[in-house]
């Protein structure tokens, strides 16, 4: 696996990476002729990993692919892969012979058995779904023309939920939203994104808490549009209004108090220097103050890389990359709380 | 003949309710009939027109769904009970064996959305103009139901009737539009 940095969506490079942190799109797609994950035997879940390894990984495709067997993998490198938004807590634990196929940037990833029997999402920094639905379409299409999917013509791709029936897409967003959060203005925002049949999650999906104020947007409407249909009124219509909102909120804020906000943030950076001791959670809260600062212009000298990188490696697994894997406790603490003051000199 | 709205056999019973300018038909066989309570033309049965009488019509469907809890999928063993408890179906065969059950919990989940009209695979076999013409219909029928236009809902429903009743034929994706998207 790569370093952390060499994650596309931790860059902060992308079009509105100042509010959109990275955006995702994800296809659920089952194999014809086999029951779903969950009703399937274990020689029928082995069947579907042994065909699907041989397509995932086959030269013919533009895509190279990296298989982790996570049924043989520690909980460990699991959690890691989780951390990185590579495969969800549902597959880190599920008991069902499972697997992931990565692309070496990771920013596609492939999992097999999770719900369904393919599960394939590309990744990417900002907001750029058009580029990313493209690219997943792309390769949806070359997985198509080995084996034959569970389709129907009323329909469409059939999945083991029914929620996710019709096209199986799931556009989504990680938003940063740390002023609508200051000025109570974020439920205003839950709620109007549950009118629109939008799901509003957390940092790692659904049952997740928003961590770092990160809230993950998704659409829950699969069936009866196509996927550029969903696409832009997600992305032209939705996405661009909460972007503006935030925007507007970060504004009042410079505006109208200014020196609170300067505090906020300023005490943030002195935790993270000064600090021997920190959380996850506490860490969390600090770097995205900081990120607040820094994209307003408040903070010189710390790039956005360097902040959106932290976010993860303040997360346990990765921790234990460096500092051991039987790091926890206080060592886990100081651990974190070393790397952050190394990050921010 | 109408089919039964549970499991297509052709119906004898039919039972037609309009609301708010709205016509829904409820269609059921012999069998599924007499498991809902419904007393059959021709077949009076004193104590059971005396239950229907009293219970209404409406309970038609609540039997029905009570009926529907017992279904189970011929390919995978799963219950529609089973999936009420679990949310995930056991396999892609479920989708029929559960019928109108399972359509009538899709289309809420889906904000009213009955057809597909999305990316198809390449060998899929199916009409994609159809079903696009189908889920474009569907769309004009929800708006004009919302809008109250319902002499226009009523005329949309008959061509979606139409084209429902149309079979799926085999072809190729084609780039022009089709006749129902030029016309419409």
């Amino acid at each position: 696996m790569q370093s952390t940095s060499g994650q596309p969506n931790l860059r902060g490079r992308g079009p509105d990476s100042d509010v959109v942190m990275s955006c995702r799109v994800r296809l659920a797609r089952n194999v014809a002729g086999f029951p779903f994950v969950n009703t399937a035997t274990s020689q029928q879940q082995d069947e579907l990993i042994h065909l699907l390894k041989n397509i995932l990984l086959n030269n013919d495709l533009d895509e190279k692919l990296h298989w982790v067997d996570l049924t043989q993998s520690s909980s460990r490198e699991r959690l890691l892969l989780v951390e990185r938004h590579l495969i969800s807590k549902q597959h880190a634990e599920s008991e069902a012979h499972r697997a992931v196929a990565l692309s070496r940037d990771e920013t596609l990833s492939v999992m097999i058995n999770e719900e369904d029997h393919l599960r394939m999402q590309v990744l990417a920094p900002g907001l750029q779904l058009e580029d990313v639905l493209t690219r997943i379409n792309e390769f949806d299409d070359l997985i198509e023309n080995r084996v034959d999917y569970a389709y129907d013509a009323r329909w469409g791709y059939l999945t083991a939920c029914p929620t996710n029936v019709g096209t199986g897409a799931r556009f989504s967003v990680m938003l940063h939203l740390p002023a609508l959060k200051i000025t109570n203005e974020i439920e205003r925002v839950r709620r109007a994104a549950k009118e629109l049949q939008l799901a509003v999650r957390g940092y790692y999906g659904e049952g997740s808490e928003s961590a770092g104020d990160f809230y993950q947007v998704s659409n829950q409407i699969t069936l009866g549009k196509t996927e550029p249909e969903i696409l832009g009124e997600f992305c032209e219509r939705i996405v661009p209004k909460i972007i503006d909102y935030e925007r507007h909120a970060r504004r009042l804020l410079l505006e109208q108090n200014l020196s609170h906000l300067d505090d906020r943030v300023h005490r943030a950076l002195g935790t993270l220097r000064a600090a021997r001791l920190i959380g996850a959670e506490e860490a969390m809260r600090m770097l995205s103050r900081l990120r607040l600062g820094v994209t307003l212009g408040r903070i010189d000298g710390i790039r956005l890389d360097t902040i959106n990188r932290l976010f993860l490696e303040v997360q346990p697994s990765h921790l234990q990359v460096h500092a051991g894997p039987g790091c926890a406790g206080n060592e886990l603490r100081e651990a974190r709380a070393s790397l952050i003051r190394s990050r921010l000199p | 003949m109408k089919k039964c709205d549970l499991c297509n056999q052709p119906a004898v019973v039919h039972e037609t309710t309009v609301k708010s300018g709205i016509t829904q038909e409820i269609h059921l066989c012999a069998d599924c009939a007499n498991q809902a309570g419904v007393v059959i033309p021709g077949q009076p049965k004193p104590a059971e027109m005396l239950q229907h009488f009293v219970i209404g019509p409406g309970d038609v469907k609540k039997r029905a769904a009570s009926r529907g809890r017992r279904l189970s999928c011929t390919s995978c063993g799963m219950t529609f009970a089973e999936f009420r408890r679990n949310g995930t179906l056991g396999c892609a065969a479920c989708y029929e064996a559960f019928g109108k059950h399972l359509s009538a919990l899709i289309e809420r989940a889906q904000c009213g959305a009955t057809h597909h009209c999305g990316k198809s695979p390449h060998n899929a076999g199916t009409s994609i103009d159809r079903q696009a013409r189908i889920s474009k219909l569907m769309r004009e029928l929800n708006s004009a139901v919302a809008a109250e236009q319902y002499e226009r809902a009523a005329e949309l429903r008959d061509r979606l009737q139409d084209l429902e009743q149309e079979p799926p034929t085999l072809h190729t994706r084609s780039s022009q539009p089709s006749q129902e998207e030029r016309s419409v």
